[in-house]
C-alpha cells in the first residue's frame, strides 16, 4: 500500500507492505536512523517518537496508521541552524547519555513529558519515563536533563 | 520482530467496519489503538489475515455525561480519558486507572475500548469498570445489544462478542459521591499488576485474581452488612482462583487481594 | 590551568542527541549494498538430539537465498574451554536458543516468514537445567567429558581451620544468572571484497579481538580480517570479542557471494547473548566474639552454561574472596559446571561482585550472629593504610586503600546512627514499613588481564593532533578523557584534538574494552606515547629558537614552546614544528605493558523500605564513594558510577534469567525480563576520594565496574537487615516482593 507521511517536515511517500512498522518506515524509507529499536515487546522506548506531536513507541504503530499524520523524531528535534532543542541540550550538559541507544527515545520522551508537565518534579519525570529503559546511566542524570530542560534547578 | 503478513484495510465508518467484519469473519480483527493486538501479532501469537483500522471513526472517541450515566467512546484513548473534566468529576475512579494503564507512550494510543475486548485478566480497566457496574455497548449486523461487565468478561482473552460485532460505547453510573481507590501491585511501575483492587463506594474489583476480573463479592457482602473494614478485606480472595506463577504464586496473590482489600477500602472510606 | 579534572562535557554527544548514533543496523556503507539479510533459526528446547532438519519449505518461500546446517559448514568447530563448540548445532542441541540454522533472504520482512518454515525434529533429552542437576552428573552435556564438571581449582581445606573460632556462620548465597541486556542487541554487517578480505562492522568492545576470534573460526591469517566498530550500544561484558555468531555470517557471505547484514530480536538476545553470574557460593566464616574473624572459606560453583568458554570467572572470584579484610586464614575453591542453559560470560564486575557479593553477606551474617554493629565488625577487621601494598592469601597484591576512611565518610553522610535510631523506633512502635540499613566494603581489581594496551599519537601538519587507540570505547566517555589529557600535555584545545579507534586496519594492535581497563592502560599508552612526541618536538623547538633543548618549555596554555625565562620573547607553535619536522617524526606508536592490575576500593550505604505486608521493597537512598584515585573528566566518572549503582541495586532487588526444570527460559522477553526502570531507583549519592596507585603512568584505577560490586551487596543487606527484628537470616537475590513476603512467612514459622 502506499504510506505517506510527514517525518520532520517533509513528505514521505513510499508503497510498502501492509505490515510495515513505523519504526522501519522511518528507518528505511525517510532514511532517518536515529529511532532505535531494543525490543519486541513495546518495553523498551527506545524507538519512541512523536505523532502529531504526542510520544508514542513506533514499533508497536503501523506505517499504515501513521498515514497522512505527522512525525517527529530526534533528526526533527534541531532547529533550521542547528539550535538545540532544550531537551538535548539539557542531556548533553547534564551528561544524561552514555552509549546514546536509548537516547533518541528517551529525548523524544522527555520532550512529550515536558508538554504534558512542564515543571515536573523529579519523581513525576521517573514516573513519566518508565517506558524508558536505559541500561548505562542508571536514570540519575536523565532525571536531571528533564529536570534542567523544564528551566528548574538541578539539586546537586 | 516483525507481524506475519495481513491485509490492512481502513474504515471510515462504523457501517464500514462492521461491513468488513462481516465479510471476513473470524479473519479479521479491529484494530484501535493496537496495543494489545500489535505486539501479540509481532510475537506471531496472533495472526489475523485482515487488519480493519478503526482510527478514522472520531465518532467513538467522547466521553459525555447523559443524565445520570457517563458514556464513554470506545475509541478514547488512556491519556484522554486520565485528563478529562467530565470523567474526572463523574468517574474518577476510572480516570486515575486510566493513568495508570502502561507507559505515556502506551495512553497515546492504546483507547478503553482495545484494552476492555482484549480482555487481559491482568488489565487495570476491566477491573474497575466492573467496580463501578460498567456496561459495555456492541453493535453488529443484529444491531446493538449492552452487555453489563459481569457478563463481558467469559475468560482469559475471551468475550460475548461475535466476530462481526464491534465495542462502540462503554457505560457507567456517574459516580459522585463515591469513595474511591485503586491499589495496583508491581514490582516496577510499567509491569502488569501483580494483582490489583479497584474500589468505588463499596464495590471491589479484583485484577488478576482469576482468569477474568471479578469482583470480591464475599467482601461486598460482609460491608453490606455492616462488617468492618478489616474483617471483610479478610474475605476478597473467597471465590478467587488465582494463576500460580513463579513470581506470584496463587496463595502469594490471595494474601495481596487481602492486603491491598483493606487499604483500598480505608483509602476510598477516607 | 588543566583541564584534567575539571568537569568536561563529552564531544561524544554532539552527534549522538541530533542524529543519532551510528550503530550497525544504521550503516549505509557503499559496500554493503546489495546485502542479504540474516537470522538464525535457534532451538526451542533445552536438550535433545536433531533427528532431521528440512529446510525445502523455506528454500521457497519468498526471497529466500540460502538456508545453511551444520552439515553445509566446512569449517572446524570452535573451542569452548574444554569442549568442541559447533558453529551450527551439529546432532544435539544444549540450550534454548543454540543456533541451529541460517536463513539469509533478500529483504529483512522475508527473514521471520522463511524461518518459521525450517522444520526441525527435536528428540528431547533430559535437561540439566540448574547446578544442583549438574553436579548430580546423572544426564552429561558432554558424554566425552565424563562429568558436567569442566573445571576444578583449590579445596585443599584444611579440617582445622575454624577450631579456634568462637564462632562460625556458613551459608550458602545464590548469585543469580542476569542478563547483560545492553540497549543495543547484538549485530553484524559483513563483506568481503575483491581483495579476498572480509570486513566485518561489529558491535563489539574488542575489534583487535574479534579479528583474532572470527581468522580463527574462518581459518585464515588475520590480515584478511578487518574489523570495524560503529558506535555501539552498550557492551557490559557480553560484548568482549566476538560471539560465534559472525564466523557463521563470515562463512555464509563467503558461499553466498553476498554481503550480510545481521541484527537479533531482543527474545533472542535474552536467551543467546551469553549471561552473567549464575554462581552458588558457600561461605564458612569464623571468628571471636569481639568481631575479629579469623578465618574465612570460599566454595565457588559456577554455572557455566552450555558452552564453558569463560572459566576464569570463578577463579577471579577465589582471587579476590577476602575483600578489603585482613584475615589470618582464607581458602577457596571453585567448580565450573555445564548446564542446558544460555553460556555464560562476563557482565559488569566478571568475578568480583560474587566475591564482594559473598563476602559481604558473609560479614553480616557474621555480625548478627555475634550480636554487633556490622560497621564495627567491618571496621575490625579492615587492611589498615600502612599494610599497603598487601598481599592477600588468594594471591592478589593491592596497591593502595583507605577502607576505614571510606566507610567512616559514608555512615556520617549517610546519617547511620541517625537511620538506626529511626529503625529502632519503627521496630519498636510494631510499624509495617520496616527500614533496612545495608552496607558494603568492597575492593576490586582492574587491568586484571594482564594485558597492555596501544596508543599512537600524532602531530598534524596543521597543529592539530590525531591519537589512536587500542581501547575500544562504547558509551564512557574515554574519547574525550584521552583528548583532555593530551591537552593537558601538549596545550591544544580540545577541537584541535581527535580520538580514533575500533578500525583495526588504522589500529592494528590493540586489547579493547573490559574489566575497566582503558584509562589506566589506554590512557597510560597515549600519555607515554605524548611524551615521546613532546620531547621530539622539544628538540625541533630547540633549534628553531636557537636554544637548548633543556633550555625551551611548552607553555601548554597557549600550545608554544618558548625559551625558560622568556615567555613573550620569540615562540614556535604545534603548527610551526609540525612544518619543521621530519615524516613520521612527530608521530608515535607505543604498547604499554607496564601497567599492572590496580585495585579501586569503596563503601556503600543502602537504605530500603520493606512493606512487611507484601513483601514489597523500595530503596530509597545510596550513599557510595568508589574511589578509582585520581579523576580525569568528573563527568564521566560520576556516569559510570551512576550506571554501576544502578545494575547493582537491579541484581539485588529485580533481575534473573529465570528457567523452569526442563531448562525452558521464563524472561525471554524485556515484558517479562525485570530490567530496572527510573522508578525503581532514587537519586545517589556520591561521595568523593581519590586515593592514587603508582601501577601505571597516570596514577588512575578502573571506574568502570566499582560501584555495580559496592551496591548489589549493600542492596542485598539492606533488605535483610530490614527484616532481621522478624527472625530473617539470609535470602538470596533478587529480592522480590515474593521472595521477601515468603521469607518473612518463613522466619514467622521457624519462630
Amino acid at each position: 500500500m502506499r504510506v505517506t507521511i510527514e517525518v520532520n517536515g517533509r513528505t514521505v511517500s513510499e508503497e510498502v507492505e501492509d505490515r510495515m512498522l513505523l519504526v522501519h518506515f522511518l528507518r528505511e524509507q525517510a532514511g532517518m536512523t536515529a529511532t532505535n529499536i531494543g525490543c519486541d515487546t513495546t518495553s523498551c522506548g527506545a524507538c519512541t517518537v512523536l505523532l502529531d506531536g504526542e510520544s508514542v513507541k513506533s514499533c508497536t504503530v503501523l506505517a499504515a496508521q501513521a498515514d497522512g499524520h505527522a512525525v517527529t523524531t530526534l533528526e526533527g528535534l534541531t532547529g533550521p541552524d542547528g539550535d538545540l532543542h532544550p531537551v538535548q541540550r539539557a542531556f548533553r550538559e547534564q551528561h544524561g547519555l552514555q552509549c546514546g541507544f536509548c537516547t533518541p527515545g528517551m529525548i523524544m520522551a522527555s520532550v512529550s513529558l515536558l508538554a504534558h508537565n512542564p515543571k515536573p518534579t523529579r519523581e513525576e519525570v521517573r514516573t513519566g519515563l518508565e517506558g524508558n529503559l536505559c541500561r548505562c546511566t542508571g536514570y540519575h542524570n536523565i532525571v536531571n536533563a528533564v529536570v534542567d530542560a523544564s528551566g528548574q534547578e538541578v539539586a546537586q | 520482530m516483525i507481524p506475519a503478513q495481513f491485509r490492512y484495510q481502513r474504515a471510515n465508518t462504523v457501517e464500514e467496519a462492521l461491513a468488513a467484519l462481516a465479510e471476513h469473519g473470524d479473519e479479521a480483527k479491529p484494530l484501535a489503538g493496537g496495543h494489545s493486538l500489535l505486539p501479540l501479532m509481532k510475537l506471531r501469537l496472533a495472526a489475523p489475515e485482515v487488519l480493519v483500522d478503526l482510527a478514522p471513526l472520531d465518532e467513538l472517541r467522547f466521553v459525555r455525561l447523559d443524565g445520570d450515566t457517563v458514556r464513554i467512546g470506545a475509541l478514547t484513548r488512556h491519556h484522554d480519558l486520565h485528563g478529562d473534566g467530565v470523567l474526572r468529576e463523574h468517574a474518577p475512579l476510572l480516570a486515575h486507572v486510566a493513568g495508570e494503564v502502561g507507559d505515556q507512550q502506551v495512553r497515546h494510543r492504546g483507547t478503553i475500548g482495545g484494552s476492555l475486548v482484549h480482555a487481559d485478566p491482568a488489565a487495570d480497566l476491566a477491573a474497575a469498570l466492573l467496580a463501578c457496574d460498567g456496561t459495555l455497548v456492541a453493535r453488529g449486523p443484529r444491531g446493538e445489544r449492552e452487555i453489563p461487565a459481569t457478563e463481558f468478561f467469559l475468560g482469559p482473552f475471551t468475550t460475548p462478542l461475535e466476530p462481526d460485532e464491534l465495542l462502540t460505547e462503554v457505560r457507567l453510573p456517574r459516580q459522585t459521591g463515591r469513595g474511591w481507590a485503586f491499589e495496583k501491585f508491581t514490582r516496577r511501575a510499567i509491569d502488569w499488576a501483580i494483582v490489583g483492587v479497584a474500589v468505588c463506594g463499596q464495590s471491589v474489583g479484583l485484577v488478576n485474581m482469576a482468569g477474568t476480573p471479578l469482583r470480591a463479592s464475599a467482601t461486598e457482602r460482609a460491608l453490606a452488612s455492616g462488617a468492618p473494614i478489616a474483617e471483610a478485606a479478610e474475605l476478597a480472595a473467597e471465590g478467587t482462583s488465582p494463576v500460580d506463577e513463579p513470581h506470584a504464586t496463587a496463595e502469594y496473590r490471595r494474601h495481596l487481594a487481602r492486603v491491598l482489600t483493606a487499604r483500598a477500602l480505608e483509602a476510598a472510606a477516607a | 590551568m588543566s583541564i584534567v579534572g575539571t568537569r568536561v562535557v563529552r564531544v561524544e554527544d554532539g552527534t549522538l542527541i541530533t542524529k543519532g548514533g551510528t550503530y550497525v543496523e544504521d550503516l549505509r556503507h557503499e559496500a554493503l549494498t546489495g546485502a542479504v539479510h540474516a537470522t538464525f533459526v535457534r532451538s526451542p528446547v533445552a536438550h535433545a538430539r536433531i533427528t532431521s532438519i528440512d529446510t525445502s519449505e523455506a528454500l521457497q518461500a519468498p526471497g529466500v537465498v540460502a538456508v545453511y546446517t551444520a552439515a553445509d559448514i566446512d569449517l572446524a568447530p570452535g573451542q569452548a574451554g574444554p569442549v568442541a563448540q559447533p558453529w551450527l548445532a551439529d546432532g544435539v542441541v544444549r540450550y534454548v536458543g543454540e543456533p541451529v540454522a541460517l536463513v539469509l533472504t533478500e529483504q529483512r520482512y522475508q527473514l521471520a516468514d522463511a524461518a518459521e518454515l525450517v522444520d526441525v525434529d527435536y528428540d528431547p533429552l533430559e535437561a540439566v537445567a540448574s547446578i544442583d542437576a549438574a553436579l548430580a552428573d546423572e544426564t552429561l552435556l558432554f558424554p566425552d567429558l565424563g562429568s558436567n564438571v569442566a573445571q576444578v581449582t583449590g579445596g585443599e581445606f584444611d579440617e582445622h581451620a575454624f577450631d579456634d573460632c568462637e564462632v562460625v556462620v556458613t551459608e550458602t548465597i545464590v548469585n543469580q544468572r542476569v542478563a547483560p541486556a545492553p540497549l543495543e542487541v547484538r549485530g553484524a554487517a559483513l563483506a568481503w571484497g575483491e581483495d579476498d578480505r572480509l570486513t566485518v562492522w561489529l558491535s563489539t568492545q574488542n575489534p583487535q579481538l574479534a579479528r583474532t576470534i572470527i581468522a580463527l573460526g574462518l581459518g585464515v591469517g588475520e590480515e584478511r580480517i578487518r574489523i570495524v566498530t560503529p558506535d555501539v550500544g552498550g557492551g557490559f561484558g557480553a560484548k568482549i570479542g566476538s560471539d560465534p555468531e559472525p564466523v557463521v555470517l563470515g562463512w555464509a557471505a563467503r558461499r553466498a557471494g553476498r554481503p550480510v547484514r545481521w541484527t537479533e530480536t531482543r527474545s533472542e538476545n535474552l536467551t543467546a547473548m551469553t549471561h552473567g553470574r549464575a554462581q552458588q557460593n558457600t561461605v564458612t566464616i569464623g571468628g571471636r566474639r569481639d568481631g575479629t574473624v579469623l578465618a574465612f572459606r570460599l566454595e565457588v560453583v559456577q554455572d557455566a552454561g552450555a558452552y564453558p568458554r569463560t572459566l576464569f570467572l570463578p577463579t577471579l572470584t577465589e582471587l579476590m574472596a577476602s575483600g578489603v579484610y585482613h584475615f589470618p586464614r582464607v581458602e577457596t575453591s571453585s567448580k565450573g559446571v555445564v548446564t542446558n542453559t544460555t553460556p555464560i560470560s562476563a557482565y559488569r564486575g566478571a568475578g568480583r561482585p560474587e566475591a564482594t557479593a559473598a563476602i559481604e553477606r558473609a560479614m553480616d551474617l557474621f555480625a548478627a550472629e555475634i550480636g554487633r554493629d556490622p560497621a564495627e565488625v567491618r571496621r575490625t577487621n579492615f587492611i589498615r593504610p600502612e599494610e599497603f601494598p598487601y598481599q592477600t592469601p588468594t594471591g592478589a597484591s593491592y596497591d593502595t586503600g583507605e577502607y576505614a576512611a571510606a566507610l567512616d565518610r559514608v555512615l556520617e553522610a549517610g546519617g547511620y546512627h541517625q537511620l538506626r535510631a529511626e529503625q529502632a523506633r519503627r521496630r519498636e512502635a510494631g510499624e509495617p514499613v520496616a527500614l533496612g540499613l545495608g552496607l558494603a566494603a568492597y575492593v576490586e581489581i582492574t587491568g586484571g588481564d594482564g594485558g597492555g594496551e596501544s596508543g599512537r599519537v600524532d602531530v598534524n601538519p596543521d597543529g592539530s593532533l590525531t591519537a589512536y587507540t587500542g581501547a575500544s570505547p562504547h558509551g564512557q566517555g574515554l574519547g574525550t578523557s584521552l583528548m583532555m589529557l593530551l591537552s593537558d600535555q601538549f596545550g591544544i584545545p580540545l577541537e584541535r584534538i581527535t580520538v580514533r579507534h575500533g578500525d583495526t586496519d588504522e589500529v592494528p594492535t590493540g586489547v579493547g574494552t573490559f574489566g575497566s581497563r582503558s584509562l589506566q592502560l589506554g590512557g597510560s599508552a597515549v600519555r607515554r606515547a605524548a611524551e615521546t612526541v613532546i620531547e621530539r618536538a622539544r628538540a625541533l623547538a630547540a633549534e628553531m629558537l636557537e636554544a637548548s633543548p633543556d633550555d625551551v618549555v611548552l607553555d601548554t596554555d597557549r600550545g608554544a614552546w618558548h625559551v625558560r625565562g622568556a615567555p613573550s620573547s620569540a615562540t614556535v607553535g604545534w603548527a610551526d614544528v609540525a612544518a619543521r619536522a621530519g615524516d613520521g617524526e612527530l608521530s608515535e606508536d607505543v604498547w604499554y605493558d607496564e601497567g599492572t592490575p590496580t585495585f579501586p576500593f569503596g563503601a556503600h550505604l543502602a537504605v530500603v523500605e520493606v512493606d512487611t505486608l507484601t513483601g514489597k521493597v523500595v530503596l530509597r537512598r545510596i550513599v557510595a564513594l568508589d574511589d578509582a584515585g585520581p579523576v580525569v573528566n568528573p563527568l564521566a566518572f560520576e556516569g559510570q558510577r551512576h550506571g554501576g549503582l544502578g545494575q547493582g541495586a537491579a541484581q539485588a532487588l529485580l533481575e534473573v534469567m529465570s528457567y523452569d526444570s526442563d531448562g525452558n527460559p521464563t524472561t525471554a522477553t524485556l515484558a517479562d525480563y525485570s530490567f530496572i526502570s527510573a522508578t525503581e531507583l532514587p537519586d545517589f549519592e556520591l561521595l568523593h576520594m581519590a586515593t592514587p596507585t603508582t601501577r601505571n603512568a597516570l596514577g588512575v584505577k578502573g571506574i568502570g565496574e566499582a560501584a555495580t560490586i559496592g551496591s548489589t551487596p549493600a542492596v542485598h543487606n539492606a533488605v535483610v537487615d530490614a527484616l532481621a527484628h522478624l527472625g530473617v537470616r539470609h535470602l538470596d537475590m533478587p529480592a522480590t516482593p515474593l521472595r521477601v513476603w515468603q521469607a518473612i512467612n518463613d522466619a514467622r514459622k521457624a519462630d
